[in-house]
C-alpha cells in the first residue's frame, strides 16, 4: 500500500458537484501526474462537508486545511504552493466575517464548532466507494459484535436503552419499534429503509447515501438480525441517481467482503439488501404509503392498526426506518448505550441533523446535539441573516411543522418543545426567514405542496387542504374578511382531527403557526388590504415621489394600462384603481423616483 | 385497442415485452416496469401503459392510475432539453418564483408544456438537495446554481 504524504479530500455533494467538483477533481489528478507526485499524494472525491454556502471545498490532511470557494483552476496554486511548498493558499481559506481572520482549520470555523457529528460522522472524511476506508473506520464492528453476541435481545436492549428516536419526523422509540417486529412470528419479515427523501429543503438522507452508503448497510443488517429479517429493501427517490450509484457499490462491495448474503462473518445469519425506486410522492413518506409504492400500488395510506410490524409488505411483518436513524446504531453498538444517552435531552437523545437554508449566511447540512437552542443554531453556526437584516421566522418540520418566531430562539430543540411550540421535528428542514417574507404567502406555499402531493384517499386532506389554499389565495389577493380568519382556524382544526394519516393530519400547521404567531400580518392582509412585508403581488402599491420626479414621463409612455397622469417636466401620480401592478414604471424610472409600498 | 396498438413501432413494442419479461410480468413490479419504459421512451404514452397491462395482467385503468399519481411518470414527451425549476422551501425564500417566471416568459411556455419545436420542456421540481446554491435549475442533468431572472436568458441561449 502506498504512503501518502498528503490526502486531497474533495466533496462530492450535489451542490459542490454542481459548482464543478469533478472537474477540479481531475485538475489535481492531472497536474499531480505532471509533477510525478501521483504516490506521493492521495485525491479523494467525498461525501458532503456540510458547509454548502462556501462550496466547493477542498480539505487537506494531514494539516486539516480547508479550502473553500475553490475554482478548477485552483488547484495548480494549491499544488505548487501547499503541496510543494509547504505554504497555504490564504486567498482560499475561510474569512471569518466577525474578525476578518482566515482560519485554516474548520475546527475553529462557527460552523463547526459547535458540532457534533454521529450520524455523519463519515461525511466529507472517507471515499464512499470504497469499504475498505470505511471498515478502517471501525465499519462493520458493530455487525461483528452484534453477531458475535448471538443475542437479538440484547442488542434491542441497547437500543432502547440509548433513547434513539426516529428521525424520519415522529419520533418513535426505535428499540421499542424493533422489539414489536420481533415479536411477531412469520415465515418472511422485512427491514425497510425509507430513503424517499421527499420534503422540500432537506437533503440529510441523501447526504448519508452519497457520502457513507455502508452505515446504512451495517445498520439494516443489524436491524434485520434483531428482527428475524433475512431480506432488506431501500426504498429509495429514483431522482437521486448519485446516491443510487454509491449504494449499489456499497452493496456490491459488502456481497465481495461477505459482509451481504448468505453466512454473514460465519454467523450463519443470511442477509441480503434489494433496492425499490420511488416515483416522487411525498405520502410515500407515510410508512403503509410506502409499503404500497413497493408492492407496485398508488402509494395511498391504510389506516393503522394493523402496524407494519404485524402486516407490512407482502403481509409479513416489517420494519420501517429512516436512513439517518439507521446511520446511528453502529456508533451506539460501538460506543454503548450510556454514551448516546448522555448527549441530549431528557427525552431526546443523541444528535439531529439539520439542513440549514434559506436567508442566512451559512447554508448548509449541520448536525447537532439534541437541546441545542435555536438562537446557537442560527446566529453561531448559521453566522445570522444574510446581508445583515432582521431574523422573522424559523420554518422547521417542511410541510408538517410550523414557523417559530424570536420568542423561540432560546427554546432547546427537542421532539417535545417543537411540538408544544406548534411545529416539528420532521425530517429537519430548517429554513431561515427574514423581514422580506410574507408570512401569509409561506403558509401558502406550503399548502400549494400539500393539495398538490394529497394522495385524495381521504377528504378532509383533498378537499379541506383545497379550501385552505383558496381562503389563504383570497386574503393574498386583497379579497379577504376577518370572517375568512376564523373559517381558516376553524377548517384546519377538523383536518387535524379527521385526516387519514401524517400528511394530513399535519398539513394544516404552517396555517395554524403563522396564524397564532403572525396575527397581526394577517390582519394587516384582510382590514388594511396591505401586505406588510411587500411580497403579495395584488396589495403591493407603487407610489411616485413628487420630489423626485422630474416629470421624464417615461412612466406614463410605458404604462400598459395608462394609469398615469401627469404634464411633462412635473410630478406624475399613479391612478391606484387603474394599476394592474405590472412593476414597468418603477423599471422604467430612471431618478429612483418610484417606490413600492 | 388493436389499433392503437399498431401504431407503436414493432421494435418499440418488442423492447416493452423484454421489459415486462425481465420482471417476470409480476404486477408487484409494476412501478419498476415504468421506469425502465420511461427511461427508454422517455414518457409514457397510452399505448404503452395499454401494452404493459397485458403484459402484467392488470387491468389498463390499474396501470394509468399508477402513472397519474407519482410526479416522475410523465405522459407527454420532454424536450430535447429538459428544464426543472427547483420550487423546494430553501430556493422559494431566495425567490424561485421569479426565476420560474422569467423562464416562462423566456421559452414562451407554462409550466408542464413542451415547446412545438421539441427543444425545451419546462417543470417543476422539489429539491434538488443543493440548498446552499438557491434558487437553482436543471437544464438536463446540468445544475445552475445562483440564479437570478436576468440570467435566464443567457442558459437558455446556451441550448439553441
Amino acid at each position: 500500500m502506498a504512503n501518502y504524504k498528503y490526502h486531497i479530500l474533495i466533496c462530492g455533494g450535489t451542490g459542490c458537484h454542481a459548482s464543478q467538483s469533478a472537474l477540479i477533481k481531475e485538475n489535481f489528478e492531472k497536474l499531480l501526474k505532471e509533477n510525478n507526485l501521483e504516490n506521493d499524494v492521495q485525491v479523494i472525491g467525498t461525501g458532503c462537508f456540510g458547509f454548502c454556502e462556501k462550496g466547493p471545498i477542498v480539505k487537506i490532511l494531514p494539516d486539516n486545511t480547508f479550502y473553500t470557494q475553490v475554482k478548477p483552476e485552483d488547484a495548480e496554486e494549491i499544488i505548487k504552493e501547499h503541496i510543494i511548498k509547504g505554504r497555504k493558499v490564504n486567498r482560499l481559506l475561510y474569512l471569518d466575517p466577525k474578525t476578518q481572520e482566515h482560519k485554516d482549520d474548520s475546527k475553529h470555523m462557527g460552523f463547526y464548532k459547535k458540532q457534533l457529528r454521529i450520524a455523519l460522522r463519515n461525511c466529507g472524511f472517507i471515499n464512499p466507494e470504497n469499504i475498505d476506508e470505511y471498515i478502517a473506520r471501525d465499519g462493520y464492528k458493530a455487525l461483528a459484535t452484534v453477531l458475535e453476541k448471538n443475542d437479538p435481545e440484547w442488542t434491542i436492549d441497547v437500543i432502547k436503552k440509548s433513547g434513539l428516536r426516529g428521525r424520519g419526523g415522529a419520533g418513535f422509540p426505535t428499540g421499542l419499534k424493533w422489539e414489536l417486529c420481533r415479536k411477531n412470528q412469520a415465515d418472511q419479515k422485512y427491514m425497510i429503509c425509507n430513503a424517499d427523501e421527499g420534503d422540500p429543503g432537506a437533503f440529510m438522507d441523501r447526504s448519508i447515501l452519497e457520502g457513507d452508503p455502508n452505515t446504512l448497510i451495517e445498520a439494516m443488517t443489524i436491524g434485520g438480525f434483531c428482527i428475524g429479517a433475512t431480506k432488506g429493501l431501500v426504498y429509495i427517490r429514483a431522482e437521486y441517481p448519485l446516491a443510487i450509484h454509491r449504494l449499489q457499490v456499497a452493496i456490491g462491495q459488502a456481497r465481495e467482503y461477505g459482509l451481504l448474503g448468505k453466512d454473514i462473518l460465519g454467523s450463519g445469519f443470511d442477509f441480503d439488501i434489494e433496492l425499490r425506486y420511488g416515483a416522487g410522492a411525498f405520502v410515500c413518506g407515510e410508512e403503509t404509503a410506502l409499503i404500497h409504492s413497493m408492492e407496485g400500488l398508488r402509494g395511498e395510506p391504510t389506516f393503522k392498526p394493523p402496524f407494519p410490524a404485524v402486516e407490512g409488505y407482502l403481509k409479513k411483518p416489517s420494519n420501517v426506518n429512516n436512513v439517518e436513524t439507521f446511520a446511528n446504531i453502529p456508533v451506539i453498538i460501538n460506543k454503548g448505550w450510556e454514551w448516546f444517552s448522555s448527549i441530549g435531552t431528557e427525552k431526546s437523545k443523541g444528535t439531529k441533523v439539520f439542513a440549514l437554508a434559506g436567508q442566512i449566511n451559512n447554508v448548509g447540512l449541520i448536525e447537532v446535539p439534541m437541546g441545542i437552542t435555536l438562537r446557537e443554531v442560527i446566529y453561531e453556526i448559521g453566522g445570522g441573516i444574510k446581508n445583515g437584516k432582521k431574523f422573522k421566522a424559523v420554518q422547521t418540520g417542511g410541510p408538517s411543522g410550523g414557523c417559530l418566531t424570536e420568542k423561540f430562539l432560546d427554546t432547546p430543540i427537542d421532539y417535545e418543545n417543537l411540538i408544544a411550540a406548534g411545529s416539528m421535528m420532521g425530517s429537519g428542514g430548517m429554513i431561515v426567514m427574514d423581514e422580506t417574507s410574507c408570512m401569509v404567502s409561506v403558509a401558502k406555499f406550503y399548502l400549494d405542496f400539500t393539495v398538490e402531493e394529497s394522495c385524495g384517499k381521504c377528504s378532509p386532506c383533498r378537499i379541506g387542504n383545497k379550501r385552505l389554499h383558496e381562503i389563504l389565495t383570497k386574503i393574498t389577493d386583497g379579497n379577504g374578511t376577518m370572517q375568512d380568519l376564523d373559517e381558516l382556524r376553524n377548517l384546519a382544526h377538523v383536518i387535524k382531527d379527521s385526516a387519514l394519516c401524517g400528511l394530513g393530519q399535519t398539513s394544516p400547521n404552517p396555517v395554524l403557526s403563522t396564524i397564532d404567531n403572525f396575527w397581526d400580518e394577517y390582519v394587516a392582509h384582510v382590514t388594511e388590504k396591505k401586505c406588510p412585508a411587500g411580497q403579495c403581488k395584488a396589495l403591493k402599491q407603487y407610489i411616485i415621489d413628487p420630489d423626485k420626479c422630474k416629470g421624464c414621463t417615461a412612466c406614463a409612455r410605458n404604462c400598459p394600462v395608462n394609469a398615469i397622469s401627469g404634464t411633462v417636466k412635473n410630478p406624475h401620480t399613479i391612478d391606484q384603481s387603474a394599476c394592474i401592478k405590472c412593476g414597468t414604471c418603477y423599471e422604467k424610472c430612471k431618478f429612483n423616483a418610484i417606490s413600492i409600498k | 385497442m388493436d389499433k392503437i396498438i399498431i401504431k407503436m413501432k414493432k421494435e418499440v413494442r418488442e423492447k416493452i415485452i423484454e421489459i415486462c419479461n425481465k420482471f417476470n410480468n409480476q404486477p408487484g413490479e409494476l412501478i419498476n416496469v415504468l421506469h425502465q419504459t420511461q427511461d427508454y421512451l422517455g414518457y409514457l404514452p397510452a399505448e404503452a401503459q395499454e401494452l404493459i397491462a397485458e403484459c402484467l395482467h392488470i387491468p389498463t385503468a390499474k396501470v394509468y392510475g399508477v402513472v397519474s399519481f407519482y410526479a416522475f411518470f410523465t405522459m407527454t414527451p420532454k424536450g430535447k432539453h429538459p428544464i426543472s425549476v427547483c420550487l423546494g422551501t430553501a430556493c422559494y425564500v431566495r425567490g424561485a418564483e421569479k426565476v420560474l417566471d422569467a423562464f416562462k416568459k423566456e421559452l414562451n411556455l407554462e409550466v408542464g408544456q413542451t415547446t412545438e419545436d421539441g427543444e425545451f420542456s419546462l417543470t417543476c421540481l422539489r429539491c434538488v438537495g443543493a440548498c446552499g446554491l438557491a434558487p437553482v435549475a436543471m437544464v438536463g442533468d446540468k445544475v445552475y446554481g445562483r440564479l437570478a431572472p436576468d440570467m435566464i436568458k443567457g442558459i437558455v441561449a446556451e441550448y439553441k
